[in-house]
């Protein structure tokens, strides 16, 4: 497990999820310990409902390209099972996976169209060779009272985890200097709500 | 984020005066500045391209150092002022920001702007990161007005939309226009051109020459092999050869920061004594050009691979995977693929297909379907334009049938008419898009006679780049409140005769008020204008749900394509959480089986 200092991670997900955010409090806590980071975010037309990745890389050393190539990535959160699925090509062998566990549907176009599994995704990420975490983001956000704070919840479940390579008092700072500030305790809650669920 | 390192840079600069037409990936930029204006910065959205340029040109004409930015097809429509302004020149600095977009992620084309560069005789600046785009943004700013010419700044999306920590320098730089001087230069003639075109080839072999010194073009290595790359391509190559490791020989390395015009001395520098070079570029393969030009005119016995040869893909996105792939297959080595976790148990469960489309309770699926529902045994043909509104052409909408470039709706749906004058030609336009380029085309088919069925999708923002404000909304990037400008007025004002305002979220109305456009295009072009908010800047409506006994008939998937609504174990369902409430389902169901929830409180 690559930890702290040099920690690639692959944030997948639908447009709408709040996958930029996650990127940017990862992105804020390595500036505050020190650490060089570059991230590349989907923006644009697939923020829209459409797949969007964003890689964030971290290290002590000087990073090249903000972009991974295939088998790069020690971390892969997952926003949806599915979208995790489609970005496992980034995951080294023995990486760890943190997904939501519920699917967002394609949107149907007939009756039949949207036949789409989310245990069948799930499975396929459990037997991938990675360490899996699956997260009740609903259950989460329910508790915490805002669908908004998945992005969160999900950063707590890594950190939690150690997967991050930041603990969650690292991730409380840079919430707090990242989110408005009316929404900063919903926030601090979902990180801790999400760190507990992991470790559960 | 690259695109706000490039407003920062621009502002560290002293920049006066900031234009430009929103448009992804360059959008970000623009509203960077106008956040941070230390209050001496004029900045504002343009209602185009061409407006904007002209408008930075005129205060640069007076003095002022000016930005511009838009996306790559946006300097399509700037072209005109571009090209001339080559020859006329600017006073103050000028620094065009044109974003290209590799892949293409978010446009229609992947042209490059580096080849406009060299057309309009402009030096085009390449960054490869927001730390080199904010330090090359005072670069670019001061050559501009070393040699009085305006400059092309053009990151990738890559850079615009990486991010990395930046150190930013003092921002409170007082710009110091010395005003409009009355000159004759100000004025192109025929006379004048061909003077300012001697001058102009005279400034580009003294730039090219200042270029092979600049900080950011980079010559390393030794060896009789030779890689040459650009802008975020050179950051790919570095990622590949350290992958590679050990097996990679000796090699000289060139990093091209100044495609146009090209670094010469230096190229000459880098060619000498190489036996191979491969060039990894994305876009056109300019610097595989320019290499081939200059071994040619030198005669060096250099090959030069790259798009040509096949080595490096013609068209996408370059990736570190990619540039690994050709630079193996330059140096004749195997590359062993790095293991992940693509394989393994249950491969064969693929995930969905997901394209981009309307969110729930776009007013635009409300619009595309009374024109549809209107038209359903009328031979008609719908053309679409630019704009978040083109994801219409999803099924089961289905209701873009061309699309080619901002503004075309208007006026290919003319086209269309003259040939097949017996069906109903329908340019469905957005409020930003239609005071874009939108007006000039009905004021052609008003001028011309040609009855076609203008309908406006007026959502109140520029909705597909980020909400931005424009002529109708009533807003400025200064923050002051603008006298809004009213389409219908405008509209009624170019000699439309039949122009009728409705919300689209009224389905029977809005039907209705299609066919009474339809039956008014006798009398020549007809208007509709569907006003409803986008649901980004619009409160969320009330919940509904099915009433499962009711449900019979599916046509609520059959017929919007909504995102909130799929079918689980059989049932239809609306996924509360997407809903926006925006009751266009409930008025579908033949059956009444979608219920409005009465609200206890408001959603989240």
């Amino acid at each position: 497990m690559s930890m702290g200092a040099n920690t690639n991670i692959i944030i997948a997900g639908v447009g709408g999820q709040g996958t930029v955010l996650a990127s940017k409090l990862v992105a804020r806590a390595a500036m505050d310990a020190g650490l060089r980071v570059r991230t590349s975010e989907t923006i644009g037309m697939a923020q829209r409902g459409g797949s969007v990745v964003s890689h964030v890389r971290v290290s002590e050393a000087p990073i090249a390209s903000p972009l991974m190539a295939p088998g790069m990535a020690d971390l892969l959160i997952g926003f949806e099972p599915g979208e995790a699925v489609r970005s496992l090509a980034f995951l080294r062998p023995g990486g760890t996976i943190v997904t939501n566990a519920q699917p967002v549907a394609p949107v149907a176009v007939s009756p039949t169209s949207a036949a789409y599994s989310g245990p069948a995704m799930l499975e396929r990420l459990d037997g991938c060779g990675a360490r899996l975490a699956v997260i009740d983001g609903a259950a989460i956000c329910a508790e915490i009272g805002s669908l908004k704070v998945l992005n969160v919840a999900l950063l707590g479940a890594a950190a939690g985890l150690g997967a991050l390579g930041f603990s969650l008092d690292q991730f409380e700072t840079a919430i707090r200097e990242s989110v408005r500030e009316r929404f900063v305790d919903m926030n601090l809650r979902a990180l801790h709500a999400g760190a507990r669920s992991a470790s559960a | 984020m690259g695109n706000e390192a490039i407003a920062l840079g621009a502002i560290a600069a002293g920049v006066g005066v900031v234009t430009g037409y929103p448009g992804t990936p360059s959008s970000e930029i623009l509203p960077t500045v106008a956040q941070r204006n230390p209050g001496r910065i004029h900045v504002e959205w343009s209602t185009n391209e061409k407006v904007a340029l002209e408008v930075a040109a005129g205060a640069a004409y007076a003095g002022a150092r000016t930005l511009v930015t838009m996306k790559q097809v946006g300097l399509n429509v700037a072209s005109d002022p571009l090209m001339s302004l080559a020859y006329v020149g600017v006073k103050g600095g000028m620094v065009i920001v044109v974003a290209d977009d590799p892949g293409p992620i978010s446009s229609q084309t992947e042209q490059d702007t580096r080849t406009f560069g060299l057309f309009s005789k402009l030096p085009v600046f390449d960054p490869a990161s927001p730390e080199e785009a904010y330090a090359m943004i005072g670069d670019a700013f001061a050559l501009s007005e070393r040699y009085g010419t305006p400059v092309l700044f053009r990151p990738t999306t890559r850079v615009c939309h990486g991010n990395a920590p930046v150190e930013v320098g003092d921002l409170s730089a007082p710009p110091a226009p010395d005003g409009f001087v009355k000159d004759p230069k100000w004025v192109i003639f025929p006379r004048l051109a061909y003077q300012s075109h001697l001058r102009i080839e005279q400034r580009l072999q003294q730039i090219a020459d200042e270029f092979s010194d600049y900080r950011f073009n980079a010559l390393s290595g030794s060896g009789r092999i030779g890689i040459a790359t650009q802008g975020i391509s050179s950051a790919y190559v570095a990622d590949a050869l350290a992958a590679l490791g050990d097996s990679i020989p000796e090699h000289r390395r060139l990093r091209v920061a100044t495609p146009h015009p090209f670094p010469r001395r230096l190229a000459l520098a880098f060619l000498e004594g190489l036996d191979q070079v491969l060039v990894v570029e994305e876009l056109d393969p300019v610097i595989e050009r320019e290499l081939l030009r200059l071994a040619g005119e030198c005669h060096l016995p250099v090959t030069v691979l790259g798009k040509g040869s096949g080595h490096v893909q013609q068209a996408g996105e370059n990736s570190v995977d990619s540039v690994t792939r050709a630079l193996a297959g330059f140096l004749g080595l195997e590359v062993e693929p790095a293991a992940d976790c693509s394989a393994g148990a249950g491969e064969s469960a693929e995930p969905p297909v997901r394209p981009p489309v309307l969110c729930a309770g776009c007013p635009h699926r409300a619009s595309f379907l009374a024109v549809k529902e209107a038209m359903r045994k009328r031979k008609a043909v719908f053309g679409g334009d630019i704009g978040c509104y083109t994801l219409g052409n999803a099924k089961p909408l289905d209701m873009v049938d061309t699309c080619l470039c901002m503004g075309a709706s208007v006026t290919v749906a003319q086209g269309l008419h003259v040939v097949e004058p017996e069906a109903v030609h329908f340019a469905f336009i957005g409020d930003s898009t239609f005071f874009h380029t939108g007006i000039p085309g009905v004021i052609n088919a008003v001028y011309n006679q040609t009855p076609i069925v203008l309908v406006v999708l007026d959502n109140s923002t520029t909705a597909m780049t980020g909400l931005q404000p424009h002529p109708g909304t009533g807003e400025t990037m200064m923050g002051a409140v603008a006298q809004q400008i009213d389409i219908a007025t405008v509209l009624r004002g170019l000699g439309v005769r039949h122009v009728e305002s409705c919300d689209p979220l009224q389905h029977d109305a809005a039907k209705a008020a299609v066919l009474r456009a339809v039956e008014a295009t006798a009398e020549g072009v007809s208007a509709l204008i569907f006003e409803a908010p986008c649901i980004h800047v619009a409160s969320t409506g009330p919940s509904y749900v099915i009433n499962e006994d009711a449900c019979k008939c599916q046509l609520c998937i059959t017929r919007l394509g909504c995102p909130a609504i799929s079918q689980v174990d059989a049932k239809m369902r609306i996924d509360d959480d997407l809903c926006y409430g925006c009751d266009l389902c409930a008025q579908m169901c033949p059956f009444d089986a979608i219920e409005r929830v009465e609200p206890t409180e408001g959603k989240a």
